[in-house]
């Protein structure tokens, strides 16, 4: 077929590494035709990203592609050697990465950076390229560009340094673009804007672009076409309508199941075999609170500013009953992060009071809170697992720690029970608790840290994105984990998230931040359901949603 | 608070320099009372001889003020360097500021050059390791590297002597910074190499470089590895990081890749590391010094620790001390010209 663009036959990839050739990709097959959108999705090591580099040929060292071809306007990019390959690199085809702060050259100009694409692909000056690099910057919609032409990345937000990514790689007019997770890691509201963006000047210069992500409501947003993968192959390859109202294939299945949308439970999250256990717990209705029970916790008026800036967070009041799970959401810089770290009383708040169960801690200060009584009843679960374990530590040390500090346990026979106890209510198996957080997956080490977290026993769990950095099926499951575990121990939780589809599902009521302030708060499902505030409704707009409903029936 | 532009970097060097002032202080005290501390009594010492009298000693300890109690000679000396006086060297019967300020050139001249050297081999030489890891040339790198550390500076010295003066007669004489026929130039920096450039003395010129090219290289050889080591490990950091990948994604050229991005950001721990690098040599080359009989300031300043002469020992542990504080400046105030990010705070 001469139309199409890129055509990838039966490519394999493989990685040397300690333990010999690892083959990432196994016979990915697929076409771009000039001009469209193609979704690529599919969890971590998928080998989606490795497909995308192995086209712009920009696997690292230890990586090779083993068979296959890749056909670009009917040439073989697998060939290319030296000039060639560098006309086709930014020129012909061009990638937009994932990090972009990371990204960008951190020590030169973000125009020089533009400029230096233009002057490698087009004999024109110095100055012309400037004025190029600078309506660059004017297309992809940067304030101010004359200013930011001299800007360094670290002087930009994450959604401009994307920016200037795309101004980079749109730069020499390519053909074919490759984005690669552009806009995770992005807020909500950000992420819109971005992929917006991108998909209008994809439209309007007619470049096909590949979109690679984890995230199957965005690829279903802005892609006609899209193909799954799992483990180097590609599954399924349909537009989002089939995809999502009828999917063939068990692993899409799954992956669609444990996508949360707008309505999706948590029970709906994973299929049939698992969901068993929570089943028994969930189906057990919960007791309401005598009236006039006091809160667990109560938050009165608390402030946090940092050195001379303005307040991170000012005027905060809220209250958790036990038992109860409360959602803070808002973009970054919204001081939901600095809340939470009052709460567990890892930082000290500038003003106002947090009362625990009847008694006030907001006047400990944070580096002598770990002596109080009252430190094993909150407990936190940290955002990224790979970071927030010791690396020294095994996983029984990791679980132990705490027991060993706060409950005053020995290690013997005692400490060894308790350990095991905790990883069989997270679903750890016993046997993976001599190992070390290195030797785990991602949702083991999540496990793991709320193992950790649970085995003081407390009473309330502060869990700050405790699933941001997990694939969609593993962020399934820990979400049932927690919901079963605040079930069975009565445990309140606050969780702090970005992830405005996951709130819904975990938390009772939801509290809106925006600038250090609450501008919103209510019950979860009222609130998302009929925003009253405009910042809210926008979160709520931004989420990308896998359509259901009657646009899929139009679709079959 | 972001605050760029020359101002900046001015307010930030100023601030240093003031937050140097206690550590100085304190060298200085520390360096007097380790003086008072050390066996050897240098009346004694600058007696007329051996068979001299008690009334003799004595009258040199009186003129010398050593029959003060310490706290009062701490005053005076204090008293004096606040006036300017780093007091008078007993060896040479000079003050010890003139002393200095002669051998200085000699010792910068000689460290600055060797520096050089070991940076324009150093960093290509961590490229070269850095863009073929594992390969033979990365392995060649390292047994270099390996040699020059484990050759001491009198060993490679003394070699270099054999080599070259003895052997192929390539060099000159090694004693000093000129030989006794050339006629020195009118004194304007003090750096021999640049005097006889500003005199328009080429003659002279090529003789100066041709005495100091020896000692500069056998002080370089013992340098080069840390800064090699340093510039490969950056540079790995460097070529494996996303900018670069962006940079490839569009197609630039090699050089621009591996020189304009990769390099630049990796030169910047080197930059730190060269300034360690430096104060070390200054205060370090005495061995260098005494092998090529070069007139610098670590060869006196051992003469005078070994005679006893307080005076000289002590300015030059200040001078040693000033000029740590002040290679830390430029150091500081290059990195913040290198990369944008510093003069964030």
């Amino acid at each position: 077929m001469s139309e199409d663009l890129l055509r990838i036959d039966d490519l394999h990839v493989a990685f040397s590494t300690r333990r010999g050739m690892v083959e990432a990709v196994r016979g990915v097959t697929l076409t771009v035709k000039a001009g469209e959108m193609l979704g690529l999705v599919g969890e971590s090591g998928s080998g989606k990203s490795v497909t995308g580099f192995a086209t712009t040929r920009l696997l690292d060292a230890a990586g090779r592609v083993t068979g296959g071809k890749i056909l670009f306007r009917g040439q073989d990019v697998t060939k290319l050697r030296g000039d060639d390959l560098r006309q086709l690199q930014g020129a012909a085809m061009s990638m937009i990465f994932q990090n972009p702060r990371a990204a960008l050259n951190p020590i030169r100009a973000i125009g020089l950076q533009i400029a230096d694409a233009i002057l490698t692909h087009k004999r024109i000056s110095k100055e012309a390229a400037r004025a190029e690099a600078l309506d660059l910057l004017r297309a992809v919609q940067i304030r101010d560009p004359e200013a930011r032409m001299n800007a360094y990345p670290h002087e930009l937000s994450g959604g401009m340094c994307q920016r200037v990514m795309i101004a980079i790689a749109i730069s020499c007019n390519p053909a074919l673009l490759i984005a690669d997770e552009p806009t995770t890691g992005l807020d909500v509201t950000t992420q819109k804007v971005v992929m917006d963006l991108l998909a209008d000047i994809a439209a309007a210069r007619g470049m096909a672009t590949i979109l690679i992500t984890h995230d199957l409501g965005l690829a279903a947003r802005y892609c006609r076409r899209i193909a799954v993968m799992e483990r180097g192959r590609i599954v399924e390859e349909a537009s989002p309508g089939i995809l999502f109202g009828a999917p063939q294939h068990a692993y899409t299945r799954r992956l669609v199941a444990a996508s949360p949308t707008a309505t999706s439970r948590i029970q709906d999250l994973v299929t049939e075999e698992e969901r068993e256990r929570y089943a028994t717990v969930v189906s057990k209705p919960r007791q309401e609170p005598a009236h006039g029970t006091p809160p667990l916790l109560e938050v009165r008026k608390l402030a946090k500013r940092f050195d001379q800036g303005p307040a991170a967070v000012a005027d905060f009041s809220m209250t958790i009953a036990g038992g109860e799970s409360v959602g803070l959401v808002g973009e970054s810089g919204s001081g939901k992060s600095t809340t939470s770290r009052m709460i567990c009383r890892l930082i000290d708040p500038s003003e106002g009071d947090i009362v625990f169960d009847g008694q006030s801690i907001g006047h400990v200060a944070a580096r002598d809170f770990h002596r109080s009584p009252l430190r094993k009843d909150i407990q936190m679960v940290f955002q990224d697992p790979n970071e927030s374990l010791n690396p020294r530590f095994t996983a029984f040390d990791c679980i132990a720690h705490p027991l060993m500090r706060l409950d005053g346990m020995r290690s013997g026979e005692g400490l060894r029970k308790r350990v095991e106890e905790c990883a069989e209510r997270v679903g750890l198996p016993l046997d993976l608790l001599p190992r070390f957080p290195h030797q785990l997956s991602g949702g083991q080490k999540a496990r793991v840290g709320i193992a950790r977290a649970i085995a003081s026993r407390p009473r309330l769990l502060v869990l700050d994105e405790p699933t941001a950095a997990l694939d969609v099926s593993v962020q399934a499951v820990v979400l049932q984990l927690l919901d079963r575990l605040r079930r069975e121990n009565d445990i309140a939780l606050l969780f702090v998230s970005h992830d405005l589809n996951v709130v819904r599902m975990l938390c009772d009521r939801t509290i809106v931040l925006r600038n250090g302030g609450i501008v919103e708060q209510g019950e979860s499902r009222a609130l998302f359901d009929n925003p009253k505030t405009d910042y809210t409704r926008k979160l709520v707009e931004a989420i990308p949603h896998i359509e259901t409903g009657p646009t899929l029936a139009a679709a079959l | 608070m972001v605050t760029t532009g020359l101002g900046a970097t001015l307010v930030r060097a100023g601030r240093r320099l003031l937050s140097s002032l206690p550590a100085l202080f304190g060298v200085l005290v520390f360096t007097f009372l380790l003086m008072r501390v050390l066996p050897g009594d240098p009346a004694v010492f600058f007696a007329s001889g051996p068979n001299a009298g008690k009334e003799e000693i004595e009258q040199i300890r009186k003129q010398m003020g050593l029959d003060k109690s310490v706290p009062e000679q701490l005053v005076f000396y204090l008293s004096d360097i606040g006036h300017g006086n780093l007091g008078r060297s007993m060896m040479t019967g000079q003050p010890v500021l003139k002393d200095l300020r002669e051998r200085l050139p000699a010792s910068l001249e000689l460290t600055f050059t060797a520096l050089l050297i070991a940076l324009i081999a150093a960093v290509p030489l961590g490229v070269l390791a850095a863009l073929r890891p594992g390969s033979i040339i990365d392995h060649g790198v390292r047994l270099f590297c390996a040699l020059g550390v484990c050759v001491p500076t009198f060993v490679s010295g003394l070699l270099l002597i054999y080599v070259f003066y003895y052997l192929f007669g390539l060099a000159p004489d090694p004693t000093g910074r000129i030989d006794v026929f050339t006629s020195l130039p009118p004194q304007r920096t003090g750096f021999l190499s640049i005097d006889f450039l500003l005199a328009g003395d080429f003659e002279g010129w090529w003789a100066a470089c041709r005495q100091l090219i020896l000692p500069a290289v056998s002080m370089a050889l013992f340098v080069i590895a840390p800064l090699a080591r340093i510039t490969r490990a950056s540079m790995l950091v460097s070529l494996g990081s996303d900018f670069v990948r962006t940079a490839r994604s569009v197609g630039l050229s090699w050089r621009k890749v591996v020189v304009t991005y990769a390099l630049r950001n990796a030169i910047l721990p080197v930059i730190t590391i060269a300034g360690i690098v430096f104060s070390t040599m200054l205060g370090a080359n005495v061995l260098v010094e005494k092998v090529f009989s070069w007139p610098g300031v670590a060869s006196y300043a051992l003469d005078a620790l070994l005679s006893s002469d307080y005076a000289p020992v002590q300015g030059f542990v200040l001078l040693m001390a000033s000029l740590f504080v002040l290679v830390n400046l430029v150091v500081d105030i290059c990195y913040g010209i290198a990369d944008p990010r510093v003069s964030i705070e």
